[in-house]
């Protein structure tokens, strides 16, 4: 029979066992990036389908001083966060590649965070860091160091500060134990070889844990970076983009604009002006910190 | 209905003429001497999808639930209700508008219903019959219930916010009774300041109790976002003073308003840090109800007092106001019509108003009789809320643009800016033009 030995053909069994990932993915990802694409050029609004506009919402995005506020908080947003995410991170992964007490437990620890769920957490920051009950003022103010609460989330620069340590102290176990695979995968006779050649603690970081980490940071910088980009939950439940829009990130103000204001066209407008600054993340990363001759002891052309 | 016009008129014959199996509208008003009546008869075999937001007092959800029992029961109809976050269901009803399937009947918030007119059922029969049954409707809820002259939503009420104090803190700034004007409103606020027994009023992006006040200190002053055409005027002399106003009232406040959102002002308040707030009935019946001693002993030094007026000497409230709207693609108009006048009827909107302990003021003028705004004195300056209000947007035309100004806090960003001094006011209400601008562009 041709159509069993049609069925028999690897490519075409492969192809058909593809179908439903490929189906899925086409349904779920690929149909509403495309449809949020399509609708940032058009100038939709909740329950009313809109008109192609071309770049309109981009211009008036570029014009708009919330808007590139809002872009402003993003980038700082992100690199603050995410240079103390891999420093934290790194150092809580070496603390615990070393041999401690009830090693399993503390590891357990210290992924609490994480698995916290973000809107829960974001809760409880967002009462460490109220005006009038923050835990952190009561405890400054008893001690006598200082004699007014904080106003952690009603200065400009200190929310944005606030925010920032609220979402570092979330990623900081996720960069931290995957850190931490990656150091196990580590062969330990490349640094018995360091210590051979007499190699210092600091040379052995240096030429040996860095560089064999390189390909594991690459990838967990990469995710790390695109989730603080994206971030949306800890800056709703603080502080819904205030005070005077100084911690609003272009998600929440997608949202902002798109849902409730039904401004669906320069919500996703925004949205979409949020992916290049993730590809350039992706690229970097992926072009940058790949495996290369250099990690190997080699030299790069 | 309180007059029959030429295209009721027809409509009535027309259903006359259809038969009762149609289930048409028959009304009769005052012109034939008659209490003005309404008959709607729900489909055969109606089955509603009602949307509403999620209760803010447990009483409401209880006696509103009980309510769509009786009315199951007295006209058959299979009646779900679904609940959602308040600021959930304006997005979800225009996605129903747009996608033309969803709930039956939704409560909304605000300017919903103008936002989609043309996919909704004229409920003007309605508004009509209960208008002329219950003493007429107040201003603000014709203006936001009727488009064009027809009635598109059905108001349910609004939760109503006052300016609630500590009645021994004002009188020991030297006040005997609660300021009615703008002068004294600030004087009052800088002598509780000096007694340390400060105001607070959310300026952070505070969906309710930020756009509530801000609103009403623009419009005291003769400030307002658009004219009668819609024309962005919000850059004028009037907001200026007003955002003047807040400068010198903000320094009055407790620390940290700009962070403020919604629950913060009544966490401060019953917590004793603040001694005037703006907020709705619920502070005062938590105190109430409070089983902590010291927290209870509150309750009777908590006065209400209706928003101060400026120069206008008219009141410039703005409150979440709530209306019921239904929608075209419904299989069952008919019974949407009739649950909707149900809920509104006297025996059934009082005690639902009595259970939601005075939390939504209701629309309709005959309901000032209900015995919940006196049973307790503290409740009667709850019963003005929306007999003071003002639409937002005002005094342009809701829809689309008056809805996404409002979401994008344009108001309550200018006040904060201004009262703040990140920015000059002139600075701050240059920059809510602008923002303005772009929501009311034709």
């Amino acid at each position: 029979m041709s159509l069993s030995r049609f069925f028999d053909n690897r490519n075409v069994l492969g192809l058909l066992f593809m179908l439903p990932a490929g189906a899925l993915l086409l349904v779920f990802l690929t149909y509403p990036l495309g449809l949020g694409t399509w609708l940032g050029f058009t100038d939709a609004k909740i329950g009313r389908t809109g008109q192609w506009v071309g770049l309109d919402n981009f211009e008036y995005l570029f014009g708009d001083s919330v808007a590139r506020l809002s872009l402003f908080n993003t980038l700082f947003y992100t690199v603050v966060a995410s240079v103390f995410k891999f420093i934290l991170g790194l150092w809580l992964a070496l603390l615990l590649n070393r041999q401690l007490p009830f090693k399993s437990f503390v590891r357990a620890v210290v992924l609490l965070p994480f698995i916290v769920p973000t809107a829960l957490s974001a809760i409880a920051f967002w009462w460490i860091y109220d005006t009038q009950f923050s835990v952190v003022s009561w405890v400054l103010v008893k001690m006598g160091i200082i004699d007014t609460y904080i106003n952690f989330l009603g200065e400009p620069w200190l929310a944005r500060m606030s925010t920032i340590i609220a979402n570092i102290w979330r990623g900081v176990p996720f960069v931290a134990i995957t850190l931490l695979a990656g150091l196990q995968t580590i062969s330990p006779s490349l640094y018995e070889a360091a210590s051979l050649d007499g190699a210092s603690e600091w040379q052995k970081f240096w030429y040996v844990t860095l560089p064999m980490l390189t390909p594991i940071i690459a990838v967990v910088m990469t995710f790390s970076v695109l989730f603080t980009f994206t971030d949306f939950q800890l800056i709703y439940v603080l502080t819904r983009g205030g005070p005077l829009n100084s911690t609003h990130l272009m998600a929440t103000l997608a949202f902002q604009r798109g849902i409730p204001g039904g401004a669906l066209g320069e919500g996703a407008a925004l949205a979409i002006a949020m992916v290049p600054f993730l590809l350039a993340a992706i690229l970097f990363s992926y072009f940058g910190l790949q495996r290369r001759a250099w990690q190997q002891g080699g030299t790069d052309k | 209905m309180s007059y029959i016009d030429r295209r009721n008129f027809l409509k009535m014959t027309a259903g006359l003429a259809a038969g009762a199996a149609t289930g048409d509208v028959l009304a009769q008003g005052k012109k034939t001497g008659a209490a003005p009546t309404l008959n709607l008869i729900p489909e055969k075999g109606a089955k509603l999808r009602v949307l509403r937001w999620k209760r803010f007092v447990e009483g409401d959800e209880v006696a509103f639930m009980a309510h769509v029992k009786r009315f199951s029961e007295k006209f058959g109809v299979e009646v779900r209700v679904d609940n959602e976050g308040w600021p959930d269901v304006g997005p979800k009803a225009a996605v129903a508008a747009n996608v033309g399937s969803g709930p039956d009947v939704i409560y909304g918030w605000f300017d919903d219903p103008h936002q989609y007119p043309e996919k909704l059922l004229d409920l003007s029969a309605i508004g009509n019959y209960l208008g002329a049954k219950y003493g007429g409707w107040f201003p603000v809820a014709e203006t936001y219930g009727k488009r064009d002259g027809k009635w598109i939503g059905i108001p349910l009420g609004a939760a109503g916010a006052t300016f609630v104090h500590r009645i021994s803190h004002v009188q020991a700034a030297g006040f005997k009774e609660f300021p009615k004007d703008l002068k004294g409103f600030l004087e009052l606020c800088k002598a509780m300041k000096a007694k340390n027994t400060p105001a607070g009023f959310a300026l952070g992006n505070a969906v309710g109790d930020g756009n509530s006040w801000v609103h009403w200190l623009v419009w005291a002053h003769g400030g307002r976002m658009v004219d009668e055409k819609n024309n962005v005027v919000i850059n004028s002399p009037e907001t200026i003073k007003a955002l003047e106003y807040a400068k010198e009232l903000y320094a009055t406040f407790v620390p940290g308003t700009l962070s403020w959102l919604d629950p913060n002002n009544n966490k401060a308040f019953v917590d004793g840090q603040v001694s005037i707030t703006n907020n709705g009935i619920s502070v005062y019946y938590s105190v109430k109800t409070s089983t902590d001693p010291k927290v209870k002993a509150m309750q009777d030094d908590i006065g209400h007092a209706n928003y101060p007026i400026g120069p206008s000497g008219k009141p410039t409230e703005l409150h979440l106001f709530t209306q019921a709207f239904a929608f075209k693609y419904s299989k069952f108009p008919n019974a949407a019509k009739a649950f909707i006048a149900f809920m509104m009827e006297k025996e059934q909107y009082e005690p639902w108003q009595q259970a939601a302990i005075g939390y939504i003021t209701h629309p309709l003028k005959a309901y000032d009789s209900n015995p919940i705004w006196t049973v307790d004195p503290k409740h009667t300056p709850y019963r003005d809320c929306v007999r003071n209000m003002t639409q937002h947007g005002y005094a342009g035309k809701l829809g689309y643009s008056s809805a996404a100004a409002m979401a994008d806090f344009i108001m309550v960003n200018m006040v904060a800016e201004a009262a703040s001094g990140s920015k000059t006011p002139k600075e701050a209400a240059e920059r809510a033009e602008k923002r303005a601008q772009r929501y009311y562009k034709v």
